[in-house]
């Protein structure tokens, strides 16, 4: 390959100290408004030291985070196929929309007559997610994946205690996310693992055979984690549904089916979505998200409040009228300013929200056939938004998932999701979404290539990357034996 | 469509690669009973000029802190927010970047979590906190539960009625499907918790008040820590509004087992209620039972200082059904962004800016007293507190609506004792002017 076959290269990489490591006292970054009032005397009593918090000039504040940003990789630096993740594109549009002051600078109090434009934006946004996944109705109230699994679940609660037939158990396929049992046991369910079977999607068999009168219902993933779509859901669901069971489905992975399939028709009872992932808004490093929920109409009572609701006159307000509702779960809607993105996103892309689940499918399923010869595929079958390799293959060299992980970092992208699912020794998890085009394809699939054969030829390379990165491999165990949290 | 790269020559070889005659051909494992049967019922598409009419047009429906001058608080904040904070947090590396499972290719994601989390535990004055939470609520449920995982054989929660009704109604949510009791503490006549009613007990995992609370007063935290430690419950606070601790003593200078809360107010916008920042700070040797995600510093294999997520054991993704928590994503950029305002405003910058808070307020008290209002509570306060206009809350905004004034939150909502109360909320956006207009206005 020659240098510009890949984006890795190196440039000048700026060191910079903690923030409390620089400034001198005396110093500020903020325009502090006039004092147009007189002090108020106050009780000694009360009045603490002041905080010590660096003194810096505006821009040693902006050189700093500036210089930080240069550290970190984003979508916006180059490919990011960490698989369900959906890392797309995050179109700057939408951060303009969500910046707009009538939108950011609105209280969550405000009187309904002042903040109808967000809540028409948000009644309109339920009403596009209803549209794109088949179900009846939405809340937008969970700040994220997880967030709205747990909405999940405290309605399969609600609606179960509503029956009150004492329904303790959950079945939880092996391919899930850490999530999804997590959430399960916040609302006092018991998870009871189903096995996937050898083609990597669940049977009805095994189902059948986890499935009781104790059994609250089924958390799937659809496409699964390995990629896969789950193909016998709705027998399952029928299976599910027969014994007062609910289906719910992580919809974590929804990239792959805006438009192509009906979640009602699989028997899905509630579903979440992931705004920062399916609806192209940014992640931040870790959030904010939103996880809103889907449902069918006979759940749709036990949603959360406050409900956006349109009025007679066509005005919209905020109804808390739902006596079977869970309850309330964020402090006040949820995180509207992701929301606004998601909603942008949906107004540009239309219909063609199902030619980006196509090419996101084409994508992935052109890594797999084109890598499958170097890197080991467990499950050779048509995939969907993402699929899961192994470091089978590299075993005999001692080159591990990670090592490639690592590798590909001095190439210039961003490594796959690893050791995930767990279900999959070693595993790689390649989500390339629908925003690469061919040729960034190309060059992943090249780098993978010559990684492939690096491996066999000089694994030592793989075992000291990455080496271009501002930090090298980091001491994960003593950070963790000896935590040193705050500085 | 411009976020869609594929021409129909990309398509047709990609197609042919993978030995599909179209698009449509790609989904084979999907059965058709499950199959969509019509194209998605949305809008056309908008184009980029299109849809910046329309978004224009639904924000001039709202009346934001520009339009209008409100004095609404109650766990929502209207502060100035530096053009540099704003333009800082839009750098796209840090934007567009996933949670930071690479650490050599997420430094600046990892160092700005470190300095978060040392500044926050630094204005709290405790000694450790996670990477955030999703907002006040959630932060103080995780807060009780994570009290319960401490005090394993002490089933019950004692939370002051004047912690945020929201926030005490979804730990209602959260505390459904458990077998753990939750007991509210009732508020005494100066607008603080009266704490008599926990002499005694003792199957309390965890005391809550909230500081200010939510009629603006500044509880008696060493109070609130004597019944605490008298019950052998953890003591936790919490708060709406993080800026007061750049005036007042801290939550942990008084001994605060948890301080949990939202960090809006640090350089967050208010967008209609989120996204906001759960902050969540601890006892360091709670540390391997808190919930969310912790950035440690550790060193290279060539001796540099560099940071990780660490402590994962705790979390979903290891241990599963036994995770201290579900959270995955939190809110990390407004983590990051919460660190790039206090750095800016520096700790000389924070206590003149609370300073500046309360006495605006507490000048506005003066003058509404002076206009013949009410003000029922004794208590010191912050930048918030409780006041009764002369003719009561309903009529005081029916008269100013035309006015395009919104002269605070109606208390008798959340506290019917309290009808015709107001919450009024001051901070540094509001000038003398608009606080002598606000008092003539209601007097009259």
């Amino acid at each position: 390959m020659n240098e510009f076959d890949v984006p890795g290269t190196t440039g000048l990489t700026m060191n910079e100290p903690l923030l409390w490591e620089k400034g001198r006292q005396g110093r500020s970054g903020f325009s502090m408004p006039s004092r147009d009032v007189d002090p108020a005397p106050a009780d000694d009593d009360l009045l603490a030291e002041s905080v010590d918090l660096p003194d810096l000039s505006e821009v040693e504040v902006v050189r700093h985070f500036t210089r930080l940003s240069q550290w970190n990789f984003g979508v916006d630096t180059g490919s990011y196929p960490l698989g369900s993740c959906t890392m797309k594109y995050n179109p700057k549009t939408n951060e303009r929309q969500a910046g707009l002051h009538g939108f950011a600078g609105a209280h969550p109090l405000l009187p309904e007559a002042h903040a109808q434009g967000i809540l028409q934006l948000m009644h309109e946004l339920e009403g596009f997610l209803a549209e794109v996944t088949g179900l009846d109705a939405v809340s937008l109230q969970p700040a994220a994946g997880a967030h709205g699994e747990y909405t999940g679940m405290r309605i399969f609660y609600a609606y179960h205690a509503s029956q009150q037939n004492g329904k303790t158990k959950m079945l939880i396929p092996d391919t899930a996310h850490g999530t999804n049992p997590a959430s399960a046991a916040m609302c006092g369910y018991k998870s009871v693992p189903v096995t996937s079977n050898e083609q990597g999607i669940l049977s009805v068999e095994n189902v059948k055979a986890a499935m009781d009168e104790q059994t609250a219902g089924i958390m799937v993933t659809n496409p699964n984690t390995l990629g896969l779509f789950e193909e016998n859901l709705k027998e399952i669901a029928e299976i599910i549904h027969a014994q007062d069971g609910l289906v719910y489905c992580d919809g974590a992975n929804m990239n792959a089916l805006m438009g192509i399939a009906d979640m009602k028709a699989m028997g899905v009872d509630v579903l979440h979505l992931n705004l920062h992932k399916t609806f192209s808004t940014p992640h931040g490093g870790g959030g904010p998200g939103s996880g809103p929920v889907c449902v069918t109409e006979k759940l749709r009572p036990f949603l959360p409040v406050p409900r956006i609701v349109k009025h007679e006159d066509g005005s919209f307000g905020l109804s808390h009228d739902a006596p079977q509702a869970l309850g309330r779960l964020h402090t006040f809607f949820g995180n509207v300013g992701v929301m606004i993105k998601a909603y942008s996103y949906i107004l540009s892309m239309g219909r063609q929200l199902k030619t980006a689940s196509q090419h996101a499918v084409l994508n992935a399923n052109y890594i797999k056939e084109k890598l499958k010869g170097a890197i080991h595929l467990p499950y050779d079958r048509p995939c969907m938004h993402e699929c899961v390799f192994t470091d089978k293959k590299q075993e005999a060299q001692k080159v591990t998932t990670l090592d490639i992980a690592k590798r590909l970092i001095d190439y210039g992208f961003h490594p796959p999701t690893i050791y995930f699912p767990l279900v999959v020794h070693g595993a790689m998890m390649v989500e390339p979404t629908e925003s690469e085009n061919k040729e960034d394809i190309e060059r992943f699939i090249q780098a993978m290539h010559q990684i492939a054969r690096e491996a066999e030829e000089d694994p030592g390379l793989l075992h000291e990357s990455p080496t271009k990165t501002k930090v090298r491999r980091l001491d994960e165990t003593t950070a963790a034996r000896n935590p040193c949290l705050t500085g | 469509m411009r976020y869609l790269p594929h021409t129909p020559e990309d398509i047709s070889e990609m197609l042919q690669a993978v030995k599909a005659e179209s698009l449509e051909d790609l989904f084979p494992t999907v059965p058709e009973s499950v199959r969509r049967r019509q194209d998605l019922d949305l809008p056309e598409p908008l184009t980029e000029w299109e849809l910046n009419t329309h978004m224009n047009e639904l924000a001039s429906q709202m009346s934001d802190a520009r339009s209008i001058k409100s004095f609404l608080g109650a766990g929502s904040y209207d502060h100035y927010i530096p053009a540099s904070v704003q333009y800082l947090l839009g750098r796209s590396e840090l934007s567009t970047a996933y949670t930071p499972y690479q650490p050599e290719i997420s430094q600046g994601t990892l160092q700005a979590m470190f300095e978060y989390q040392t500044l926050v535990s630094r204005l709290l004055g405790m000694e450790v906190s996670n990477a955030s939470m999703y907002d006040g609520a959630t932060a103080l449920t995780e807060a009780m539960f994570m009290s319960l995982r401490i005090k394993r054989k002490k089933n019950v929660l004692a939370v002051s009625s004047l912690v945020h009704p929201h926030y005490r109604e979804v730990l209602k949510s959260y505390l459904a499907p458990t077998s753990f009791e939750l007991v509210e503490i009732e508020a005494g006549p100066d607008g603080r918790t009266d704490l008599s009613s926990l002499k005694g007990r003792d199957d309390l995992a965890a005391v809550a008040v909230q500081s200010p609370n939510f009629f603006g007063c500044l509880e008696d935290l060493k109070a609130v820590q004597a019944a605490a430690q008298d019950t052998g419950a953890l003591f936790v606070t919490s708060f709406t509004e993080p800026l007061a601790y750049g005036l007042f003593k801290n939550p942990g200078s008084f001994g605060a087992d948890i301080a949990c809360g939202e960090g809006q107010s640090l350089g967050i916008a208010q967008s209609f209620g989120g996204p906001g920042l759960g902050i969540f700070c601890a006892r360091k040797q709670a540390v391997r039972n808190m919930p969310g995600r912790l950035v440690g510093q550790t060193t290279d294999k060539e001796g540099r200082r560099g940071f990780v997520l660490t402590l994962s054991t705790r979390e979903q993704h290891i241990r599963r059904e036994k995770a201290t928590s579900n959270i995955c994503s939190n809110q990390g950029l407004c983590a990051t962004t919460a660190a790039m305002y206090l750095a800016s405003l520096g700790g000389s910058g924070l206590r003149e800016l609370a300073s500046l808070n309360r006495d605006k307020a507490e000048y506005l008290k003066s003058q509404l007293q002076a206009a013949g209002c009410s003000l029922p509570f004794g208590a010191p306060t912050f930048n918030e507190f409780v006041v009764r206009f002369p003719g009561g809350h309903a009529e005081a905004q029916e008269q100013l609506k035309d006015k395009g004034i919104i002269p605070g939150v109606d208390l008798g909502h959340y506290y019917p004792e309290l009808e015709g109360h107001s919450l009024v909320c001051v901070t540094e956006t509001k000038s003398k002017q608009d606080l002598d207009i606000l008092a003539k206005e209601v007097s009259a």
